[in-house]
């Protein structure tokens, strides 16, 4: 238990990036770990490389860096069931959807502002609406602009896959070196039930025959990103009845064809947003079904379970949207990109991290050896960083861990509703809560009022803010060497 | 004969303004339209009209 106690969250908020810097330079500093990156053994040190700052593909990095969607690419070549081209609403939050459609003129300007804002950007992308590879013209003259200006910043798209394989080349010359393709099928029969057409080679073909060509194109796509060192993930969105079933074989080609990723997301269905799904009825998956589906993935493509499915023009952290701190009424008509603030962050975050993997390996030593039976569902408020930082009512999700003899994973997050505003809680609001947490023994946050503190205990679940500032897998080892009954202190020698 | 954009109906996402084979839609303030005058219905260039074959909101491009 001696994790430093540097916050990266006063770094990332410190006004001068002198000041940053001397923030982490308070902290205490491991020696034994210092300067050591947290890559995983399975893991060559190429495509390490690759994603150790994606907050999307590495969920290491997800706890460090932020992403930021340009919506640049309106145009789709086809139609999803649960798209709506046509609704587009400022209160709603699900992907595609988006507020302000931008120039690749407008796009560079906000990137710079938030670049210059948010020095945990990594990563730049174009996710819809619409589709990037089809609309490829805006795309590329987009991330040449960012490249140009910005050229350590990550550029992603995310595709339907249709024409991806006619801009493979000029994406690898772009030096993109991430790719989303969203395969809801291998077998057109279910493809027709998914999309009602694709327009290819100045034609709209329907039902099985559009089907077909979509799946060729996605394969041959991803077989030619693979090729080129390119990494792929693959979104899958599960829609009950149509191809739950059918993702399990989804996985096994995508896998085979050298995906990288493969991220399971549960459709969005609602009749209010008009889509063909929301308005026929077809029900969205349970969060339960989503995650035996996920458990029976396991040993294909490496799963994700960090995808916060974020809005087109999301910026920030995953698991927070300040998009519209950045919308073009708000960002300066001339911005010039100032390198210092990201500069500085990212060299907070190069000795952060290596203490936050010995902090992890450290405590997932102490609860492998702290006994064969234990099982600890444990739900943690935080603002990044790896740590314990944010505030019980504050929180608009928590993210998930589960502690048991094989170790501490991180198996998901739950969206919630902030229970507090502006210094008082609202009862309704507080019960929504507790139902999002069905099913978790205990809540790890920065602080929490008597009063929701124990409206918890009385649904079977225990918060403690006793350890604000500690690494969430520090936390959650003490905790459950405390629950099963061992000495914290024999499993950290 | 031409095609026209109900601009009602449009989303604007201008894909039909990049399929279209003969120039005859631009975007003119906030809508998407339709140049009669260049429209040639695709006539010997495709079998279909394109902007009608890509566009995501039924009845948009419709015969004017
Ligand atoms: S590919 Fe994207 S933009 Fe196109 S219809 Fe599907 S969800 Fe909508
Ligand atoms: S939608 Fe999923 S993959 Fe894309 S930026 Fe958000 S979290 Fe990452
Ligand atoms: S019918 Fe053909 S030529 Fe006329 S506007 Fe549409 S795409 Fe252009
Ligand atoms: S394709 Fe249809 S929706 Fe898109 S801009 Fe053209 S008319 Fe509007």
């Amino acid at each position: 238990m001696t994790a430093s106690m540097i916050s990266l969250d006063s770094s990332a908020s410190a006004k001068t990036s002198d000041n940053r810097l001397t923030n982490a330079k308070s902290g205490s500093c491991k020696s034994s770990s210092c300067g050591s990156t947290a890559k995983p053994d399975d893991m060559d040190p190429v495509t390490w490389e690759k994603i150790k700052d994606h907050p999307c593909y590495s969920e290491e990095a997800h706890h460090y860096f932020a992403r930021m969607h340009v919506a640049v690419a309106p145009a789709c070549n086809i139609q999803c069931n649960y798209c709506n081209r046509k609704y587009d609403c400022a209160n709603e939050s699900r992907p595609g959807v988006v507020s302000e459609k931008l120039t690749p003129e407008q796009a560079l300007r906000k990137v710079i502002s938030v670049a210059n804002e948010v020095p945990q950007l990594s990563v730049v992308g174009i996710a819809g609406p619409g589709d990037a590879c089809y609309d490829w013209n805006r795309t590329k003259a987009t991330f040449e602009k960012v490249a140009a200006e910005i050229p350590d910043i990550k550029l992603c798209i995310s595709t339907n896959g249709l024409a991806l394989p006619d801009h493979v080349d000029e994406l690898a010359s772009m030096n993109v070196d991430h790719v989303t393709i969203t395969i809801n099928m291998v077998d057109p029969q279910i493809g027709a039930r998914i999309y009602p057409w694709v327009f290819y080679n100045h034609r709209r073909y329907t039902g099985i025959e559009g089907a077909e060509i979509l799946h060729k194109r996605q394969m041959l796509g991803l077989e030619m990103l693979a090729a080129r060192g390119i990494l792929v993930k693959v979104n899958s969105v599960m829609i009950p009845g149509v191809n739950d079933e059918h993702l399990i074989e989804v996985n096994r080609w995508v896998k085979e064809r050298g995906a990288f990723l493969h991220n399971v997301m549960p459709l969005i269905s609602d009749p209010a947003h008009g889509t063909y799904y929301g308005l026929t009825g077809q029900r969205a998956p349970r969060a339960i079904e989503l995650k035996v589906l996920q458990g029976r993935l396991q040993n294909g493509a490496k799963l994700m379970r960090h995808c916060r499915q974020c809005r087109a023009d999301a910026v920030g952290l995953l698991g927070e949207d300040r998009g519209k701190e950045f919308t073009l009424d708000h960002i300066p008509d001339a911005a010039s990109y100032d390198e210092r603030n990201r500069a500085a962050y990212r060299e907070v975050v190069a000795r952060e991290r290596g203490n936050h993997a010995a902090a992890k390996s450290e405590a997932i030593e102490m609860v492998k050896a702290a006994g064969p039976d234990g099982s600890l569902h444990v739900a943690v408020a935080t603002k990044g960083g790896g740590r314990i930082n944010e505030h019980f009512g504050h929180a608009k999700e928590f993210q998930i861990y589960e502690a048991s003899p094989t170790g501490i994973a991180f198996v998901g997050h739950r969206k919630v509703e902030q229970y507090c505003r502006g210094g008082w809680g609202d009862d309704a609001t507080l019960d929504s809560v507790i139902v999002a947490l069905e099913g978790i023994d205990i809540v790890l946050c920065a602080k929490i009022g008597d009063c929701p503190k124990k409206r918890l205990a009385d649904a079977g679940i225990r918060a403690m803010d006793c350890y604000t500032y500690e690494y969430i897998e520090t936390a959650i080892s003490v905790v459950y060497a405390a629950e099963f009954g061992v000495d914290p202190l024999t499993g950290t020698a | 004969m031409a095609f026209k954009i109900i601009a009602s109906q449009c989303t604007q996402c201008g894909a039909c303004e990049f399929e279209c084979p003969s120039g005859a839609i631009e975007l003119k303030g906030e809508n998407y339209v339709i140049d009669p005058k260049k429209c040639t219905e695709c006539e010997g260039a495709f079998d279909t009209q394109q902007c009608a074959s890509v566009c995501p909101v039924p009845k948009t491009c419709v015969p004017a």
